[in-house]
C-alpha cells in the first residue's frame, strides 16, 4: 500500500514534469524572441485560470496551456494521494479517519474549484 | 527571453540543491529570489513558489513513504488544520497590500534563517519530556503509533492536541500567504507541541507539506498568479536541484553550508524587510 502510494506521487511529479517540458519547448517555438514583463502584476488571463479552458487549449497543443495542465497535475498529485488515502481507511473500515480524510478532500476540491462556486 | 528562463532556471537549480540540503526548504529562496533578484512582482513570485513547494515535497515524500515511519493517520488528522490554514492564508494574500506581504515574508524567512542554526539535540530534547494528554480524543483518533530503532520497537502517543492542532492552522496560512512550505513549524507543531518523535514529526511534514501548498495552489491558479512561463524553469530547476542536494545531504559538511546559508538568508530576509517597509515591493 505505501510503495503503491510512493510510486504515485513520483510518476505524479513526473508526468507533470514532463508536460511543463513539452510546454515550455512548444511555448518556444511558437513565441520566438518575445519578451513578458513580470514586474507589474496583471492577472493570467481566463484560459491560464480555468481548469476547462486549460485543458481545451492544451489539447490544441498551446505551449503555456499544456503547461498550466502540467501544473494542474502537479497540484493533483498530494490530491491523488489523499484519495488514495481515503480508499486505504474504507477498506480497512476506519470509519473516522474515512469522515477525516473526506473533510480533507472537500477543502481540497474547494480550494480548485472556487471559480465556479462563486 | 530564452536567456531570462535560462536563468530563472539556474537560480531555481541553485534554490532546490540549497533548500534540501538545509533542510529550510526551496519555498523561503524562490520569492527572494524572484522578487529581489529579478523583480518579479510578489503575487507572481509567491504563486510560483506553491508550485515548487508542490514538486519538491512530492518528489521527496515518495521516499519517506516506504520508510514505515510516517503516521498517515495524525498526518491527515492536521492537514484539516493546514489546508483551512492555506486557503485563509491565500485568501488573505489576494486581499493585503504586498508591502505588507513582502514585510511578513521578511520576519518569517528571519525566524527560519536563526531556527535553522538551532541544533537536532536541542530539537530532539523534546522526546523525553511529558506533557498533558488529551485523554478520549486522542483514543479516539487512534493518535498514537510505533516505529522501529535501534534499539527495538518504540510507542509513542500524541499530546496537546488542541496547540497542535492551532500550530497547524497558523503554518497553513503562513503557507498560503507566503508560498512556503512551513514544514520547520509543522515539525515544531507535531515534536515540541505535541510531543511526537522527531524521526516520525520530520517525514510526516514532509508529507503533509505537498497537501497544504496544493491546497493554496489551487486558489492562486484561479485566480491568475500562476504563470505558466515563469513557472516551468522554476519548478523544473527546484525539482532538479532538490534531487542532488538530498543524494549529498548525508555528508557531514553540512554545517558548514547550513551556517553561510542561514547568513545569506539572513541577508535576503532584511532586505525584504526594509523593502516591504519602503514600500518597494
Amino acid at each position: 500500500m505505501r510503495d503503491i502510494m510512493g510510486s504515485l506521487l513520483r510518476y505524479g511529479v513526473l508526468t507533470a514534469a514532463i508536460l511543463v517540458l513539452i510546454g515550455g519547448v512548444l511555448f518556444f517555438i511558437q513565441h520566438p524572441g518575445e519578451i513578458f514583463d513580470y514586474s507589474t502584476f496583471k492577472g493570467e488571463p481566463p484560459r491560464f485560470r480555468q481548469v476547462h479552458l486549460i485543458v481545451q487549449e492544451a489539447l490544441n497543443f498551446r505551449g503555456r496551456d499544456v503547461i498550466q495542465l502540467g501544473l494542474l497535475v502537479l497540484i493533483a498529485t498530494p490530491v491523488a494521494r489523499v484519495i488514495f488515502s481515503l480508499v486505504g481507511f474504507l477498506l480497512e473500515r476506519d470509519w473516522v479517519y474515512v469522515v477525516i480524510t473526506f473533510i480533507v478532500l472537500i477543502i481540497l476540491f474547494t480550494s480548485l474549484f472556487s471559480t465556479y462556486l462563486i | 527571453m530564452v536567456t531570462f528562463i535560462a536563468i530563472l532556471f539556474a537560480g531555481a537549480l541553485f534554490a532546490g540543491f540549497i533548500g534540501s540540503l538545509t533542510g529550510l526548504g526551496g519555498g523561503v529562496v524562490i520569492v527572494p529570489l524572484l522578487t529581489i533578484g529579478f523583480g518579479v512582482d510578489i503575487r507572481y513570485a509567491i504563486g510560483t513558489s506553491l508550485i515548487g513547494v508542490i514538486a519538491t515535497s512530492s518528489g521527496s515524500a515518495s521516499a519517506f513513504v516506504k520508510e514505515g515511519i510516517l503516521n498517515i493517520r495524525i498526518g491527515m488528522f492536521l492537514e484539516i488544520a493546514t489546508t483551512l490554514g492555506a486557503i485563509a492564508g491565500a485568501a488573505i494574500a489576494l486581499f493585503a497590500p504586498t508591502h505588507a506581504i513582502a514585510v511578513i515574508f521578511g520576519l518569517v524567512l528571519l525566524y527560519s534563517a536563526l531556527m535553522s542554526l538551532k541544533s537536532r539535540s536541542e530539537i530532539q530534547l523534546a522526546d523525553s519530556q511529558q506533557g498533558n494528554k488529551s485523554g478520549r480524543l486522542v483514543a479516539l483518533l487512534k493518535a498514537k503509533g510505533s516505529y522501529m530503532t535501534a534499539n527495538g520497537l518504540k510507542n509513542y502517543t500524541l499530546h496537546n492536541l488542541a496547540g497542535g492542532f492551532l500550530m497547524m492552522i497558523l503554518a497553513g496560512i503562513l503557507s498560503g500567504l507566503l508560498g512556503i512550505g512551513s514544514g520547520a513549524m509543522k515539525v515544531i507543531a507535531m515534536d515540541s507541541i505535541m510531543k511526537i518523535p522527531f524521526k516520525v514529526s520530520t517525514t510526516t511534514s514532509n508529507f503533509m507539506i505537498g497537501v497544504t501548498a496544493a491546497a493554496s495552489a489551487g486558489i492562486y491558479i484561479t485566480r491568475g498568479y500562476i504563470d505558466p512561463v515563469l513557472s516551468m524553469p522554476i519548478m523544473l530547476g527546484v525539482l532538479i536541484g532538490s534531487l542532488f542536494g538530498a543524494r549529498i545531504l548525508i555528508k557531514s559538511q553540512t554545517k558548514k553550508i547550513r551556517f553561510v546559508f542561514a547568513i545569506v538568508v539572513t541577508l535576503l530576509a532584511l532586505e525584504m524587510i526594509y523593502n516591504g517597509l519602503a514600500k518597494n515591493i
